[in-house]
């Protein structure tokens, strides 16, 4: 056995291995989204489902992205089939209604799915705060980069994408965004 | 109770195992044969301790004791046995279970057969295959412990991943892929074995290991082939290979495996590539196990990547001690595999084979740095990147239709030196067929360079294969006054080695002709039909029906059943599906296929109208796929002719015989 | 005026006559297969692997129609690849851009293919030129 020649060759495995802990570290289903940072693609979106007063909007009205500037909106995109979307629902509704009255819009898009299982789910799901809204061809869905449902954007007051979350999301995440996004004064006010 | 009867009986394999890896050093230090054979005992005695795990396994499957985590987990009332039984293979812990099966099949096996074998070869590669066991074991009572008590125990279970219930090859591709994968531990061991007890000068051990790997190859293809053809049945996009890790992971080893098959040629009749041959047998093995942590460890994502825990840093930790090991165990030994051969010309057979070697192993690279980039591109730069078809392709294509190339001049050059007319004559009379199939082609309407040279590539090295057979026929016929048929027979009997490997390159090009046919001629159409409405692909008129929808115990299944028609003349109707499962979110499609010699038309129901009105539905006009899979049969026969031991011996011995 | 000019001007007159019949569904063809180019080379959001052209899923359907769009309204092939980085990541992409980083992914195989070819011509030279062979063992050689 010439050990030195083995060891040598032993150190060849060396990046390779390190290169494999350093993947075990990583998880690939989580892909950053570019979107931070970025301003809000913009959107108008027909509300299929109002919501309850004080945040019910008309069914058939076309919640636009432009006429929501200067405030908060958190932009919540769900399904009927999807699974997870049931465990974040009464969160949503929840923190939509304790921040009544603040300049924060919770809308809620459907995505891959059609409006009458939205409202029935809805309404199974024992109704919703704010209102709901569809989004034909997923054009909207794709403007922001959606991979599933649930995802959940947050668009500060300058109108730019400031946070994303994949997956359900907390009531802890919402109002620590939030919050700092309302005290975040626009910087280019027009 | 059948989950502790497992248990126990995975302990007691700890308890073996350790007692052949120090029976083994007792054995070779004092030369005792009943130490030696008590070492092999462990080997068997560890095969049936494994056994009575998955015959438990399979019990608890089948009665439904949903008391045991893994049936708890993969099981349901509702699911039919067949794909009950199955689901023993279907998530990981029964899928490392499995492996560890088959593993002491092997170990048992190829113990046995060698038993009797003198010198030390044999029980090193015993430790060797025993340390290999002692990490699946270390597995099955650890991380992927399938026998985990649970509590409270409920009524009913989830059912298998509703993909892995959904068709009938579910059933062959796994088995066949553990059975080719698992399979290169045996040479592996072999390779190791022989180094360690310093057999390796002698060549003998090399005949073993090709053995063993023909055995595990012929597996491993049929496996591939029976993948390609799942995901076509199953997964409704109507291709068969999609450059994703999975498929990567299980292609790299074979590529290796091949270019051993053939380097080791070379050794047996040249005494050359010693060292090479013993990497190669060593990187196929380690390319398994690195397919196995990138499909369990959860590292990269993929289709068929299980869900997981702490396994792959299990995974990892072996993979290293296999690199270091293996690496250090050949280069520090490399100065005694010197070639010893000698090399007459340029313009040779072993030329070839070396060119095949550059080519396959170059192959292998390009693959490995595809699917291990985006780990790379994220470490470097911080970014997620994909490498998906168009690289793989693009990079690919050259290497592909090089060695269909190569295919046709290695059997027409001959061994050693030749002399130019020799060389001409056999070079330039395939380049008939290459004519041939490339006219067919292009008169097809083949537009692509690639397709063309590979119509162009299996032409000649058809014809070059074919003239072999001819050649032989004619002389056999000569000699010996024999019709064409005998002829052919004794032909491949005479030299099962050679002929088989000839019959495994005809089922390579019905396959590259398979993959470039359907490549090449695909054309598809997607429309929304309303029943009674039809739409047109290639001349054929497809004409919606009916959509139906039926209750079946484990799903729901909604389907369309469309008329074909040919210039008026029905030709039978097809019935694409969807199924609901309970646990998945999105339908799972049954495409239907609709075969012929010259190709398929592939229904795939994309979407149903919520009211039931309407149908969007692809159909695809793929020619020559069919080909793809009665190739991969013809390579699998090319594999079992050539495995089969004695043929050149058996041909001198009954040409003395008097008729 | 030549033969070929003639030729030229009886073909263009007979795609005159002939546009209203096949150029809407020449033009369309032409689009489906720009689409089905850059809908090759994008990555499908939810099944991971797949291009949005060969992937089933709805998602796949509704970003194959934007292509479309795109790609009818004017956009280069680039510039909708580029929509989509904007809006995914580099992830989106089949194949990485071929700069930085990303050229060694191109490059590595080919630089090994040639070292391996190398390889190969050194040891043929050196195994010709040995007028005698390396001490055969007289276990080898079958």
């Amino acid at each position: 056995m010439n050990w030195k020649r083995a060891s040598l060759a032993g150190l060849v495995a060396v990046p390779v291995i390190v290169l494999f802990a350093y993947g075990l570290t990583r998880d690939p289903r989580d892909i950053p989204s570019p979107l931070p940072g970025h301003e809000a693609p913009p959107f108008a979106l027909q509300v299929f489902a109002p919501g309850q007063p004080p945040l019910a909007r008309a069914i058939g009205d076309t919640v636009r992205l432009a006429a929501m500037r200067g405030e908060v909106v958190v932009l919540n995109f769900w399904a009927s089939w999807c699974l997870e979307c049931q465990t974040e629902h009464a969160t949503l509704s929840n923190v939509a209604q304790q921040y009544v009255g603040k300049p924060v819009h919770f809308v809620g898009v459907l995505y891959n799915d059609d409006p009458k299982s939205g409202t029935d789910w809805i309404a199974k799901m024992g109704g919703q705060a704010y209102p709901a809204t569809i989004d034909p061809h997923a054009r909207t869905a794709i403007s922001y980069g959606l991979y599933g449902v649930p995802e959940t954007f947050f668009l500060d007051r300058a109108g730019q994408v400031a946070y994303k979350v994949t997956g359900p999301v907390s009531a802890a995440t919402l109002t620590r965004v939030i919050d700092s996004l309302i005290v975040a004064v626009p910087q280019v006010a027009r | 109770m059948t989950g502790l009867l497992a248990h126990d009986a995975l302990l007691v394999s700890f308890v073996v195992i350790f007692f052949g890896l120090i029976a083994v050093p007792v054995a070779v230090r004092t030369g005792r044969r009943d130490w030696m054979m008590l070492a092999y005992s462990a080997v068997y005695t560890n095969f049936l301790l494994v056994t009575v795990a998955v015959g438990s396994m399979l019990y608890a499957l089948v009665t439904h004791d949903f008391s045991v985590s893994y049936v708890a987990q993969v099981g349901s009332r509702a699911t039919p046995l067949f794909y009950t039984v199955i689901s023993l293979w279907g998530a990981l812990e029964g899928s490392i279970l499995f492996w560890a099966w088959v593993l002491g099949i092997y170990a048992a096996a190829s113990v046995w057969v060698n038993r009797r074998r003198e010198g030390n070869l044999i029980p090193y590669a015993v430790v060797v295959l025993l340390l290999i066991s002692l990490f699946f074991a270390i597995l099955l009572v650890g991380p992927a412990d399938p026998f985990k008590a649970v509590f409270p125990v409920l009524p009913d279970g989830p059912g298998p991943n509703p993909l892995l219930q959904n068709h009938i090859l579910m059933a062959v591709h796994p088995p066949l892929l553990y059975l080719g994968y698992v399979g290169y531990s045996v040479p592996f061991a072999f390779a190791i074995g022989g180094v360690l007890s310093r057999d390796i000068e002698r060549d003998d051990w090399i005949r073993l290991a090709r053995r063993w790997t023909l055995i595990a190859w012929a597996f491993h293809s049929a496996a591939i082939i029976a993948g390609m053809w799942w995901s076509y049945e199953v997964l409704g996009w109507g291709g068969y290979w999609a450059w994703d890790p999975v498929e990567n992971a299980s292609f790299m080893p074979w590529l290796v495996a091949t270019a051993f098959l053939h380097s080791v040629i070379v050794q047996e009749r040249r005494g050359m590539l010693r060292l090479w041959n013993l990497n190669l047998i060593v990187g196929t093995f380690v390319l398994t196990i690195l397919g196995t942590f990138l499909t369990r460890s959860g590292i990269i994502s993929s289709v068929h990547a299980f869900t997981t825990g702490t396994i792959g840093y299990y995974f990892l930790a072996f993979i290293a001690v296999v690199l270091f090991g293996s690496l250090m165990v050949v280069a520090g030994n490399s100065d005694r595999l010197r070639t010893t051969g000698r090399y007459d010309a340029v313009a040779s057979r072993e030329t070839v084979f070396l060119l095949n070697n550059l080519f396959l192993t170059a192959f292998m690279f390009t693959v490995l740095i595809g699917t291990l980039f985006p780990l790379a591109a994220e470490a470097a730069r911080g970014v997620k990147v994909s490498v998906g078809v168009p690289f793989f392709n693009r990079m690919t294509l050259p290497m592909i239709v090089s060695l269909l190339f190569l295919m046709g001049v290695g059997p027409a050059l001959p061994w050693k030196s030749s002399t130019r007319a020799e060389i001409k004559d056999k070079l330039l009379v395939p380049a008939i067929g290459a004519f041939v199939l490339l006219v067919v082609a292009l008169a097809a309407g083949m537009r692509s360079v690639y397709g063309s040279l590979a119509f162009a590539f299996v032409g000649y090295a058809a014809m070059a294969n074919l003239r072999e057979y001819w050649i032989g026929m004619r002389a056999r016929r000569a000699a010996h006054g024999e019709g064409w048929g005998t002829a052919l027979v004794r032909l491949i009997n005479g030299n099962r080695r050679r002929y088989g490997g000839y019959v495994a390159h005809l089922g390579i090009f019905l396959v590259a002709l398979g993959i470039a046919g359907s490549q090449s001629f695909r054309t598809e159409r997607e429309a929304t039909l309303k029943p009674g409405e039809t739409m047109i692909l290639d001349g054929r008129t497809i004409k919606l029906k009916e959509l139906w929808g039926r209750q079946e115990p484990q799903r729901a299944v909604i389907g369309a059943t469309f008329d074909i028609t040919i210039n008026g003349k029905s030709r039978g109707t097809a019935e694409p599906r969807m199924n609901f499962y309970p646990t998945s979110q999105t339908p799972i499609p049954t495409p239907d296929v609709k075969s012929s010699i010259l190709g398929d038309l592939y229904f795939n129901l994309q979407s149903i109208r919520e009211d039931g009105s309407a149908a969007t539905i692809k159909v695809i006009h793929e020619p020559l796929v069919p080909w793809i899979w009665f190739g991969g049969l013809v390579v699998v026969c090319g594999a079992l002719i050539a495995m089969f031991p004695g043929g050149r011996v058996r041909e001198t011995l009954t040409a003395d015989l008097p008729r | 005026m030549n033969q070929r000019s003639w030729v030229a001007i009886c073909f263009a007159m007979a795609l005159l006559v002939a546009a209203p019949l096949g150029a809407q569904s020449v033009a369309d063809s032409i689009l489906e297969a720009r689409t089905t180019a850059v809908a090759a080379e994008l990555r499908c959001p939810v099944c991971q692997g797949l291009s949005i052209q060969d992937s089933p899923s709805e998602l796949s359907q509704e970003m194959r129609g934007m292509v479309r769009d795109q790609l009818r309204a004017g956009k280069t092939p680039a510039e909708v690849k580029a929509f989509f980085v904007s809006k995914y990541g580099e992830w989106i992409l089949l194949t990485p851009t071929a700069q930085g980083f990303n050229l060694l992914l191109y490059i590595l195989p080919f630089v090994l293919l040639l070292a391996g070819a190398v390889v190969i011509i050194v040891v043929v030279r050196r195994w010709t030129h040995t007028a005698e062979p390396v001490s055969l063992p007289p276990t080898d050689s079958p």
